[in-house]
């Protein structure tokens, strides 16, 4: 089962506070932290803050979905097995339903009735949305017309993009997202064995200059006609893991505003090149510094969850089945924009309260707590269900989202997905094997509820599990947890350890 | 001489089709696609190479027949 937000759910626990009362689009505001307005130019931010892509904030309130209308691709990359959905850019294993841009935008009008969350269509495969022009543009014509609030983006390997870059634009499309995985050739060989270009296959050196030609220029056609652009980078550990720090600066240096680094997902069951060949990927903790090290630099994203292609719901929620072709066929779909606008209302002041209750921990967690903490950082994962708050069971979780706390205040640094250990039935162990495994490097996990046995298994693992933040806002929950530890490390009650890594589950979400 | 596209191997993500200068390549009624022998001359006249061949992502899948 899987939930999006309901209004009375995103309030319940907190009424929708004072605050400083700005809003979310008023550029920078004296509210904004670490992840709201106030990194960003206002024009950029009120272009992402309702994007569960790209805003940080957002995504704990609003949903994208993705159709898959464009089945064709004209690059190989070795992350991917054609014979199934590309594992990294459309997400593993999971074949999605082809759908005509007729009932793609029937069914993106019927979703976004159904959920006033659901703010954003993207384009993004399992091809190229540009190596099937037709069938993409086709379709956001069509929402156009039926859905005109919702927001359209497309993720691209960017070989086609130079030769689109206005049909784009004219097509009001605000969020393109590019996958660059390297800008030198030498690199590219290694990931990209073949490309297919003005109707000949190039192969090794010559297809990696050709494909990061035509990457960088169309980066800088779309910044220069003022369109969003986000960079993805699949790390690659001993390919372009050192690599894609000069990555990131190229991008930035041609006007991405967001570089979200993904691990490599190379489960050789998916029969990639990669996965074949025993190429592995990243472990959380290796994942976590190249992102640091680039973070410096750019806004870096890391909430992304390299979500299946053809979800729907709130971010790493699924409803897919409700809303297939055999469920939608000769449906009438009334355009519901009136709930829509309400929802988006409730959702304004409730992150207005958010903010501003983190604002008020970040001064009282300064003040008490600076001193002793130094500049201990710990890792503290959470189980949500969305709208910001620490509402989810332990054992229902298919994710964790981790934060890193200091006295300095809450930040996000990832998600980690895991098989759900609550199935009912064969394979908990395993399962909460695999919890503990996917959260290793955090001191604790904030949760709404949990039974004895995982409680105590964690605590052996060295991770402390608590329910006493129940449906509080993460942020200030994850910082009133810092203070106590703080405390409890200069009682000697608790001894910090450190230098603790973590897997990165591999894989399509098996559970849902 | 014409190509053929090995039906057990194609995953019907429609790649080649407008990529044929002669519209030889038909979708089939299980979403696969195939060639249509008396339309396709290999591209000749046209490209240096068989475009269903280079853009097809399955290799030995747009073979010779
Ligand atoms: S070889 Fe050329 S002409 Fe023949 S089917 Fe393939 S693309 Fe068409
Ligand atoms: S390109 Fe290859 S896999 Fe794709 S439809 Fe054509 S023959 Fe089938």
């Amino acid at each position: 089962m899987a939930d999006v937000i309901s209004i009375e759910a995103l309030q319940k626990g907190g009424t929708a506070g004072s605050g400083c009362g700005t809003k979310g689009g008023s550029g920078k505001s004296s509210c904004g932290s670490a992840a709201g307005a106030g990194d960003l130019p206002p024009e950029i931010w009120e272009k992402v803050k309702n994007h569960p892509c790209y805003s940080e904030e957002a995504h704990h309130h609003f949903a994208r979905m993705h159709v898959a209308v464009a089945p064709a691709c004209n690059i190989q990359c070795h992350y991917c097995n054609r014979k199934y959905d590309c594992a990294n850019e459309s997400r593993p294993g999971v074949v999605s339903e082809k759908l005509t841009p007729e009932m793609a935008a029937l069914k993106v009008a019927a979703v976004a009735s159904a959920i006033p969350q659901m703010t954003v269509l993207g384009i993004a495969g399992p091809g190229d949305p540009l190596a099937n022009p037709e069938k993409t543009f086709e379709t956001f014509e069509r929402v156009a017309k039926l859905a005109p609030d919702i927001k359209l983006c497309l993720s691209t390997n960017g070989l086609a993009l130079p030769d689109h870059v206005d049909t784009i634009s004219r097509f009001n499309v605000d969020h393109v997202t590019i996958t660059i995985n390297m800008v030198d050739p030498e690199v590219g060989a290694k990931i990209y064995p073949w490309v297919y270009f003005k109707h000949k296959r190039y192969r090794g050196v010559e297809a990696a200059r050709i494909l990061s030609e035509r990457q960088l220029l169309g980066l800088e056609m779309l910044t220069e006609r003022g369109i969003l652009c986000k960079v993805n980078s699949v790390m690659i550990p001993g390919v372009n893991d050192e690599h894609l720090v000069e990555v990131n600066r190229a991008v930035k240096s041609r006007g991405a505003f967001l570089h979200n680094i993904m691990p490599l997902i190379s489960e050789p069951e998916h029969g990639t090149y990669f996965g074949l060949n025993g190429q592995r990927g990243p472990t959380a903790q290796e994942l976590k510094r190249l992102q640091d090290r680039c973070s410096g630099e750019m806004n870096m994203m890391r909430h992304c969850r390299q979500c299946r292609a053809d979800a729907v719901g709130l971010l790493g929620e699924d409803r897919s089945a409700e809303f297939s072709t055999a469920a939608l066929a000769g449906k009438e779909v009334a355009y519901n924009a009136e709930a829509r606008q309400a929802y988006q209302a409730v959702v304004e002041q409730e992150r207005a309260a958010r903010r501003s209750a983190k604002e008020e921990v970040i001064k009282e967690t300064m003040a008490t707590s600076a001193g002793q903490a130094g500049d201990l950082a710990i890792l503290v994962a959470v189980a949500t269900k969305g709208g910001g708050r620490i509402n989810q069971h332990f054992g229902h979780a298919k994710e964790f989202q981790v934060y890193e706390v200091s006295a300095a205040g809450a930040r996000f640094v990832g998600h980690r997905r895991v098989d759900l250990y609550c199935q009912g039935g064969y394979g908990e162990e395993e399962a909460l094997d695999g919890v503990t495994k996917a959260i290793a490097d955090c001191t604790a996990v904030l949760v709404a509820k949990i039974g004895h046995c995982p409680q105590e298994q964690l605590q052996q693992a060295g991770i402390e599990a608590v329910t006493a933040y129940a449906f509080e806002y993460i942020e200030t929950a994850a910082l009133r947890y810092f203070q106590g530890y703080v405390e409890r490390l200069a009682t000697g009650e608790v001894v910090h350890g450190t230098g603790r890594d973590a897997l990165i589950r591999q894989g399509a979400y098996m559970a849902s | 001489m014409a190509y053929k596209i090995v039906a057990a191997n194609c995953t019907g993500c429609s790649a080649c089709e407008p990529e044929c200068p002669n519209d030889a390549i038909y979708e089939t009624k299980n979403g696969l696609f195939a060639i249509d022998a008396d339309k396709c001359t290999q591209c000749e006249g046209y490209f240096d190479e068989p475009q269903c061949a280079s853009v097809c992502p399955i290799d030995d899948t747009c073979i010779p027949a």
